[in-house]
């Protein structure tokens, strides 16, 4: 049973997971203080455009875990180490969660900003697509297989999800523009004309949700071994039951 | 060159002949895109002059409604008697397999294609495009259904290990040919609808062009992973 116990609590969060979760506190805390406080309201919107922080934010993280589960999966695929693939799947998983943040905030500010809920612009419509195609990763790993199979199919899935991207939002804006001439061109884009106090709070709150990103991916790889070693665990006591 | 186009048109030639044996598959495809057509007819009211504006549309839903059928069905064959680790013992480069399969699912939508588009100008009173609009049209169709099959081909490989295989691969594959088929719509709908500006029409086959390119190449590098026990 001690032998047991010493096992399990063998995996501890590690230290930087608490120092992450240290800084990520008082951060967050004041990334709302800069939002909702400190930022002036826009002219033309009003209090709506405050969610444009956590909305561009989530984007830019979003692609950023993408990014990371195409670089995880090559080098699964040249090195073939789990903890590779480990990291590939937990940052493809929050890399959902993000564009899934992205989608439901954009929505919402869409409403006031442009009075529609949605529209087939370039960039919406990449980003639901990346949905679907992340949301069909994780059902890939999610495959009743063993472990070498299941990571190299998703790796495979993973560098082509990846490689596609650029594709969808090429062609996607060539479409609008041959029905649409006139692009949207308020709304994100508008970084230019931005407000310097405005700008300071979206890189910093992007750095926030990058941080808690990281932290996501550190919990998630924690969880990950955890089942790996309750499995192991699980093997051994079957065994002993059998003999 | 000869190691990889030898054992590819062998595998290529094995399937052609399975199912010039059975008529299977191509026979499903073919009846699955006439009732495609029927639904179509019963979505839209034919005699309606602006459904002419959908027919380009129509086209590649049929093609990647019957083309599933045909990719789902190219890799779980190869299950029964383990003919798929056959496969992978073969003393052959997994490119061979991966080329040979992509030239015999071509082939099956193809002719599915030849047989159901011309169903559907009839069916739904299209006038025909002749001379250089015909010539473009079958370029636009080819090169659509290229990129389509190149990827299909590599996921329908990546499907068959799962139990579930027919439902998962059009989840996988439909996102991943978005550009193709956005391409291919507009193209299509240039040379059949407008009838003008071909040279908009050309950079849609130029971009298709490019993503048939990354995505033969991508498959082609990728297959052995898949194969791999």
């Amino acid at each position: 049973m001690t032998n047991e116990q010493s096992e399990l609590t063998g995996i501890v969060p590690s230290k930087l997971h608490k120092v992450l979760l240290a800084i990520a506190v008082p951060m967050t805390l004041v990334a709302m203080y800069l939002v909702f406080i400190w930022t002036p309201i826009e002219r033309m919107m009003g209090p709506v455009q405050k969610i444009f922080y956590f909305h561009v934010a989530s984007a830019w993280n979003a692609f950023f875990a993408f990014f990371i589960v195409f670089v995880f999966s090559l080098l699964y695929l040249f090195t073939k180490k789990r903890s590779y693939d480990l990291i590939a799947g937990v940052s493809g998983e929050i890399g959902v969660i993000f564009t899934a943040i992205v989608l439901t905030t954009g929505p919402i500010w869409a409403r006031s900003a442009w009075n529609t809920w949605w529209t087939w612009e370039p960039r919406l419509t990449t980003t639901l697509i990346l949905l679907f195609m992340y949301i069909a990763y994780i059902m890939i790993r999610n495959l009743d297989m063993e472990w070498q199979k299941r990571a190299r199919l998703a790796a495979v899935f993973g560098i082509i999800g990846f490689a596609n991207v650029p594709i969808v939002y090429m062609s996607i804006r060539w479409w609008e523009s041959n029905l649409h001439p006139v692009v949207m061109s308020e709304g994100e884009s508008a970084g230019g004309g931005l407000e310097p106090s405005m700008l300071f709070t979206l890189i910093f709150s992007v750095f926030t949700l990058m941080l808690i990103y990281f932290i996501l991916l550190q919990k998630g790889l924690y969880v990950e071994k955890l089942k790996l070693q309750v499995k192991k665990m699980k093997a051994k006591e079957q065994e002993k039951m059998i003999s | 060159m000869k190691h990889l186009f030898a054992p590819a048109m062998a595998i290529a030639r094995k399937d052609l002949y399975a199912e010039w044996k059975t008529k299977q598959t191509i026979t499903t495809m073919l009846i699955f895109s006439g009732l495609v057509i029927v639904t179509f007819s019963f979505a839209f009211d034919p005699s309606n002059q602006a459904v002419s504006a959908l027919v380009p549309g129509m086209i590649w839903v049929i093609t990647i409604f019957s083309g599933i059928l045909g990719l789902n069905r190219s890799f779980t064959q190869e299950k029964q008697n383990d003919h798929l680790h056959g496969l992978m013992v073969a003393p052959v480069d997994p490119s061979a397999i991966y080329l040979g399969k992509c030239l015999a699912n071509l082939i099956f939508v193809l002719l599915v294609q030849i047989i159901s588009v011309p169903l559907l100008f009839l069916l739904f009173d299209f006038q025909v495009i002749s001379g250089v609009g015909l010539i473009y049209f079958v370029m636009i169709v080819f090169l659509g259904t290229f990129g389509f099959i190149a990827v299909g081909t590599l996921l329908a490989a990546l499907a068959t290990h799962s139990k579930s295989s027919e439902m998962l691969l059009p989840i996988l594959l439909f996102p991943l040919v978005t550009p193709v088929v956005i391409a291919a719509v507009q193209a299509t709908r240039i040379v059949l609808v407008d009838q003008e500006g071909v040279s908009a029409a050309l950079s849609w086959m130029q971009l298709m062009a490019a993503y048939d390119v990354i995505f033969f190449v991508v498959g082609f590098l990728l297959f052995e992973h898949v194969l791999e026990v």
